[in-house]
């Protein structure tokens, strides 16, 4: 059913957050695509943030993988498909049949679509008989699934986006939902313009642009989550500030937890001391929950990311269950999860310790329903090697093929270098992937094409449960092939049966009858159930509006949807109570020490996503933050000796990075952040996944991304520079680079160590002219160490470089914008070498605004000439803040620094 | 006659330069004869290049008309060349025989052109580029003549060769090192001048020697080293100026490679001053008018009897006047040792600048195809100004610079 006006409007939905945006994609013939929000998707009504917006720049072909290729002597070829499929399919087989089944293994993704990781999981754990598939979601959400499980008795989300506008209190926990989910947090933020006296607190380490508009913030010490909510379980029990009777009739549990929670939290002012908070503040932030019934507790990667992760996540869910602050509007323990579908994986088991359909592989019962249900030949019965083993089973040689689809491990994983060598020592190492060069793939031996957003059919399902449609607006480029085929016709060739499906359609359907197969009270019941789907025809599938799962047909034929579970307060566990647990607290695995003194902790930037293989592609989300950079507090970097703007180098136990320092993250002392997007493509020497140690949780697998122990030092450098170019640059030779995509051109920020001592010859070299009569213009202070040179062809810029052993050079904003010319004026030549229009025009500063490209300093001046006092006046007046909002944080942070500013200049 | 007599040998720019600064401050003190080898009040011989290019009359060059003169009591023999200074008697003795007594003599004979001694060197249609009578002569022959051949590729040479081949000869400049103007100009300057004065339609042998002038009466050729000839129906030497000392010489003045004159402009006689081309001060001689004009200031100065100025050297830019072709060079542009360099290249637009700074300080410049700020680095320079603050932008200009600083 497409309700949109216009008619060549396809209604999709994102390919980024766990929010799950509806996305109208308007196709304009080129391969290109006009992006809307979808007004009729509950999950946005219509908004998008910066990165749904930027869709459109990403679906170019540029770099895509568009045919199968398998890598020989000399690097990789062309194959067809039936050589590449039949290659991994023989050696699978010979592999399964001289070590067995555990020898294999899928590594797999959260932007795969429900059908694609469907498949991916009946083939592993029903026909090749192992459960060695885990995917990327193990990094991002393992934590919550475990701990609702322990909680609920099944991997249960129990609340809407709808109960965020109708909580009185919401707390973000280790969540910049600001960034990290702009939407939800639009919403929350509309509904406290609405109702004021809603709250919003949130407790994160770092001072994050969430923080902006939150009434309270705790900035706990890095690790110290489950001290806070065990005092506050315990602080609750003491001030009587319970639910009595729910704890009675429908918990278990609730002494064995207190009495845990009291031997080190029982004392607020302890509790403080242990997150390094006011206690004035922590009381202040307890008093408010006491006092709220209507209460939200959302978290996301700062409590799963740990190896307390599950902990965390139980600690949270015990003060839900204390007051029972569940199963009504506006309450509840909400776990936000990172990736689109990571939901869609979690429904059909694709981790290595789930079944399917939200059954557990240890369970008999279940696995026999699973088996009948697919007529499997071979059911794995006991969990597989979660991620971070996985890879260490690689390396050790006891898995011998591994096949990782959708996913960049040697940029996502902790200690990444490990993943390296894995993958570099493992006999058969298998890529789908939609682009050509991705760190992975360097080590893939057969790579396969496969369809990427705005390409691929299917559903994907959100963080509140409701599954949407993603649907194509665009042709399959190349030979690409949607996953869900590509291991099905995999299948095929291993000589499985039950991979015949013809359609995500056909997929789709079984995914949905088997949620419903033997799902009854009195067989095997299971709160996942989409039975009410399974029998949509093609049609009907085609034209599904988002849906919230449970949804069961009734006799009537209508669909019944539950928004929000445990209405009836009946929990998935035997006896259908739900479970406090015991959190002992207990500290990071790894300590900083002298060697290692500073905690890293990683996360994302608001215009990036993942390893940037498709935001890395759009110009506009690559303004807001250019490079990758270690933010330290500015007392920290006086004592360990780095300087902001210049490179530092991160190292850890496990493995170093480079990156610039900044300061103004809002960081605590002790502390660094880095974020996790930038790698070998897209950078010298930064990924951070590097550093991160290999620690888990014990219960879910999550490694822990918050807290290593690291230390940083001056990268000292002689000279800086960057480089704009049409054409992309092999720069092996320079000790430091960033590329960074513009509108029709690659910029690199550079730093070398090597001393240069005929610029003009090793500037031509590096940038590729050889021709002595080429447009060649150059500016040379050769004892300053100050060298710039502009190549322009047919009188438009082709390429620029300028170095200098200071971080003193031009903006890059004028130089940038020439490339958009066909023709520069004889006054933009003049300007060339200097940098600037030599005619004094605006310098509109660093984008704030990427939706509107407003930069700071226009922002600042008009605040200053227009005594613009809110954000809204700098909205009305520049359009900064008017579509996503995604920076209105800082805006607002602008506003008062600027007004601050202006002030003191008056004085 | 109470007044004392002031004897001016040479009617040229310097010398009537420090007769009119004289005046201004004494102007009633002296009798004033003056001598000049050319028949011709006194003109801008700076302003010939663009005579010959036929884009100023020589109506437009006169500096004092002979009207002049006669207003300023002064008495003008043009064309009458002093051939005699008798100093124990105070006594020049003109060609035409006529003395005249002097209390004070001014020596302004300027400097002469140096004519290759080469075989064929007398041979008609060989000339220099010096005077009124010298245009002339090349501004006839260019009517009905075809090939013209320059030798020195200086600042003269190329001028005239512009000149000439505006006046439609097919011109070529034959110069003895691989650069022109290369007292001006560094290699790069001077490769883009050479390419910009090529597309223009000016050819350049360079590197070549001249050995021959070639011609039975009047020249048909020149002859070089590697025994190559090429066709020549004027040759036009401007491989540089001697200074003019002969008469000094003869009288005794001390002279090294030009008259010897102290700070106030006086030769080793306290009688007799001597200004512009034919004198060396503290070991430098001069060419350019800057220094010349200076001169004649401090020169005028102590003859009007109000003896407090000095001469000071001062660097002083030079520019090419050949229209189209925008070229300033001043000060120490070579630089070297101890002294560092800031340069700028756009072939393509024409454009190269170099700057050459010694101690924080600027020292030269070299500007080819904007030479918009050559002023302000002139003043830099003059005022030795410390230019580390500005140093990103200096080669950038005075208006971007203002803009940092």
């Amino acid at each position: 059913m497409n309700l949109s006006s216009d008619h060549l409007a396809i209604r999709t939905t994102c390919a980024y957050c766990g929010v799950g945006c509806g996305v109208q994609a308007t196709p304009k013939g080129d391969g290109t695509a006009t992006i809307s929000g979808d007004t009729l998707h509950p999950a946005n009504r219509g908004r998008l943030c910066v990165k749904g917006s930027a869709l459109g720049e990403t679906l170019g072909l540029e770099g895509r993988l568009l045919y199968p290729q398998v890598r020989g002597e000399d690097g990789l070829r062309r194959v067809s498909w039936d050589a590449a499929l039949d290659q991994v399919a023989g050696q699978w087989r010979s592999i399964i049949a001289e070590h067995g089944p555990q020898a294999v293994a899928l590594y797999v993704s959260g932007q795969l679509l429900t059908e694609d990781y469907y498949v991916a999981n009946k083939l592993m754990k029903g026909y090749v008989g192992s459960a060695n598939i885990d995917t990327n979601s193990r990094l991002c959400m393992s934590s919550a699934v475990a701990g609702y499980k322990r909680a609920f008795g099944e991997d249960l989300v129990p609340l809407c986006y709808d109960d965020l506008e109708l909580a009185d209190l919401v707390v973000l926990v280790g969540s910049n939902t600001a960034w990290c989910h702009p939407i939800l947090f639009q919403r929350i933020l509309r509904a406290k313009e609405q109702r004021p006296e809603m709250k919003l607190v949130v407790i994160d380490p770092r001072r994050t642009a969430t923080c902006e508009l939150a009434d309270l913030h705790l900035p706990v010490k890095a690790g110290t989550d489950v001290w806070l909510f065990n005092g506050l379980l315990s602080y609750l029990a003491r001030i009587g500030a319970m639910d009595p009777a729910f704890v009675e009739q429908h918990t278990n549990g609730l002494t064995a937890a207190l009495e845990t929670a009291n031997i080190d939290c029982a004392d607020p002012a302890a509790v403080a001391r242990i997150c390094r908070i006011d206690p004035a503040l922590l009381l202040e932030f307890y008093e408010l929950y006491a006092a709220t019934a209507k209460t939200i507790t959302a978290y996301s990667m700062g409590v799963n990311q740990s190896s307390a992760g599950t902990d965390k996540v139980n600690a949270i869910i015990n003060c839900h269950l204390i007051g029972g602050r569940i199963g009504q509007p506006g309450m509840g323990p909400f776990s936000i999860t990172g990736q689109p579908n990571a939901m869609g994986g979690r429904e059909v088991g694709g981790l290595a310790n789930m079944l399917a359909a939200h059954m557990d592989l240890e369970n008999p019962e279940h696995r026999d329903v699973v088996q009948t249900f697919w007529d499997a030949p071979v059911m794995a019965d006991s969990g597989g090697l979660k991620a971070v083993d996985l890879f260490k089973a690689i390396e050790e040689g006891s898995i011998k093929a591994v096949w990782v689809i959708g996913t960049n491990p040697v940029v996502s994983m902790p200690d990444a270098d490990q993943v390296r060598r894995a993958l570099s020592r493992c006999e058969l190492v298998v890529a789908s992937d939609i682009m050509q060069h991705t760190d992975t793939n360097e080590y893939a031996d057969v790579l396969l094409p496969a369809l990427g957003w705005g390409e691929k059919d299917g559903t994907v399902t959100n963080s509140e449960r409701r599954i949407s449609r993603q649907r194509a607006f665009l042709p399959a480029p190349g030979e690409a092939l949607a996953d869900w085929k590509i291991l099905s016709l995999f299948a095929q060739r291993m000589g499985y049966s039950g991979f015949d499906f013809r359609s995500a359609h056909g997929v789709f359907a079984e995914h949905a009858r088997l949620s419903g197969f033997r799902n009854t009270a009195a067989d095997v019941p299971r709160m996942f159930d989409i039975s009410g789907l399974a029998g949509l025809n093609a049609r009907e599938y085609d034209d599904m509006e988002p849906t919230q799962w449970p949804v069961r047909r009734l006799a009537s034929g209508q669909l019944e949807v539950e928004e929000r579970l445990f209405a009836d307060r009946q929990f998935a566990t035997a006896d259908g109570k739900a479970r406090f647990v015991p959190t002992a607290t207990r500290a990071p695995v790894n300590a900083v020490s002298e060697d290692f003194p500073l905690v890293l902790n990683t996360g994302r930037v608001r215009d990036q996503w993942h390893t940037m293989t498709r935001t890395g592609k759009a110009p506009t989300l690559a303004d807001h933050t250019a490079e990758s950079f270690v933010d330290i507090h500015p007392q920290d970097a006086l004592l360990h000796g780095v300087r902001e703007g210049e490179l530092a180098r991160i190292s850890s136990e496990w493995g170093a990075m480079v990156a610039r320092v900044q300061h103004g993250g809002g960081i605590p002392r002790g502390s660094v952040f880095i974020p996790i997007h930038w790698n070998n493509q897209t950078a010298s020497d930064a990924r951070v996944g590097a550093l991160v140690n290999p620690e888990v949780d014990p219960v879910s697998g999550e490694p822990e991304f918050k807290h290593t122990p690291v230390r940083i030092e001056q990268f000292r450098v002689n000279w800086h520079g960057f480089i704009l170019s049409r054409s992309s640059k092999a720069l092996d030779s320079v000790a430091h680079w960033t590329r960074i995509q513009g509108r029709s051109f690659n910029r690199y920020e550079l730093a070398g160590r090597n001393v240069i001592k005929d610029y003009s010859g090793w500037a031509r070299t590096l940038l590729g002219v050889h021709d002595a009569d080429a447009d060649w213009l150059e500016y040379e202070d050769r004892t300053a160490g100050v060298y710039r040179a502009v190549h322009i062809v047919d009188d438009r810029i082709e390429q620029c470089i300028f170095l200098s052993p200071r971080q003193d050079m031009p903006s890059r904003a004028w130089l940038a914008s020439l490339f958009c010319k066909d023709v520069l004026s004889e006054i933009d030549r003049v300007g060339l070498l200097v940098g600037m229009p030599v005619e004094k025009g605006a310098d509109a500063g660093p984008t704030v605004c990427s939706c509107f490209g407003v930069g700071r300093n226009t922002i600042c001046q008009s605040i200053v000439e227009k005594d613009l006092k809110t954000v809204q006046e700098v909205t009305a007046c520049l359009k900064a803040g008017g579509n996503c909002g995604s920076c209105v944080p800082e805006i607002k942070k602008i506003l008062v620094q600027t007004r601050v500013e202006a002030a003191e200049e008056k004085l | 006659m109470n007044k004392p007599a002031l004897v001016v040998i040479g009617n040229g720019m310097a010398g009537m330069r420090t007769v009119e600064e004289l005046l201004k401050l004494a102007p009633e003190m002296y009798d004033i004869t003056v001598f000049g080898a050319e028949p011709h009040g006194n003109y801008n011989r700076i302003m010939l290049s663009p005579v010959l290019a036929g884009e100023k009359q020589m109506d437009d060059i006169m500096i004092n008309s002979r009207e002049w003169y006669v207003q300023n009591g002064i008495t003008l023999h043009a064309g009458d060349p002093v051939e005699h200074i008798d100093r124990r008697n105070r006594v020049v003795r003109a060609r035409s025989g006529l003395m005249v007594r002097y209390d004070r003599l001014l020596i302004a004979t300027g400097s002469k052109p140096f004519i290759i001694p080469v075989p064929g060197h007398q041979l008609k249609g060989v000339l220099a580029f010096r005077d009124i009578q010298d245009v002339e002569s090349m501004l006839a022959m260019a009517r009905n003549h075809r090939h013209a051949v320059i030798i020195g590729g200086g600042l003269l040479g190329l001028e005239a060769a512009n000149g000439l081949q505006r006046q439609g000869m097919s011109v070529t400049v034959v110069h003895v090192s691989d650069a022109l103007m290369n007292q001006q100009l560094d290699k790069p300057a001077a490769q883009l001048l050479q390419k910009a004065l090529e597309a223009k339609g000016l050819k350049f042998l360079m590197n070549a020697q001249t050995e021959e002038i070639v011609g039975p009466d009047r020249v048909t050729g020149v002859r070089f080293k590697d025994g190559s000839v090429i066709p020549a129906d004027l040759v036009v030497m401007t491989a540089g100026v001697r200074p003019n000392i002969e008469l000094a010489k003869a009288a005794g003045l001390h002279c090294d490679r030009a008259i010897v004159v102290d700070d106030t402009l006086q030769t080793y006689d306290p009688r007799v001053y001597a200004v512009g081309e034919c004198v060396q001060h503290r070991s430098a001689t001069f060419g350019l008018v800057a220094p010349i004009w200076d001169q004649a200031r401090v020169c005028g100065a102590h003859l009007a009897g109000a003896g407090v100025r000095r001469y000071v050297q001062q660097t002083s830019p030079t520019r090419l006047k050949v229209t189209g072709v925008e070229l300033y060079s001043v000060g120490d542009f070579i630089g070297g040792e101890g002294s560092e360099d800031l340069v700028l290249r756009d072939a393509r637009r024409g454009v190269y600048k170099r700057l050459v700074l010694k101690g924080g300080r600027l020292t030269g410049a070299v500007l080819y195809g904007d030479v918009k700020d050559g002023p302000w680095y002139f003043k830099l320079i003059q005022s030795g100004a410390d230019i580390a603050a500005i140093r990103p932008t200096l080669l950038f200009g005075e208006a971007l610079s203002a803009r940092a600083a």
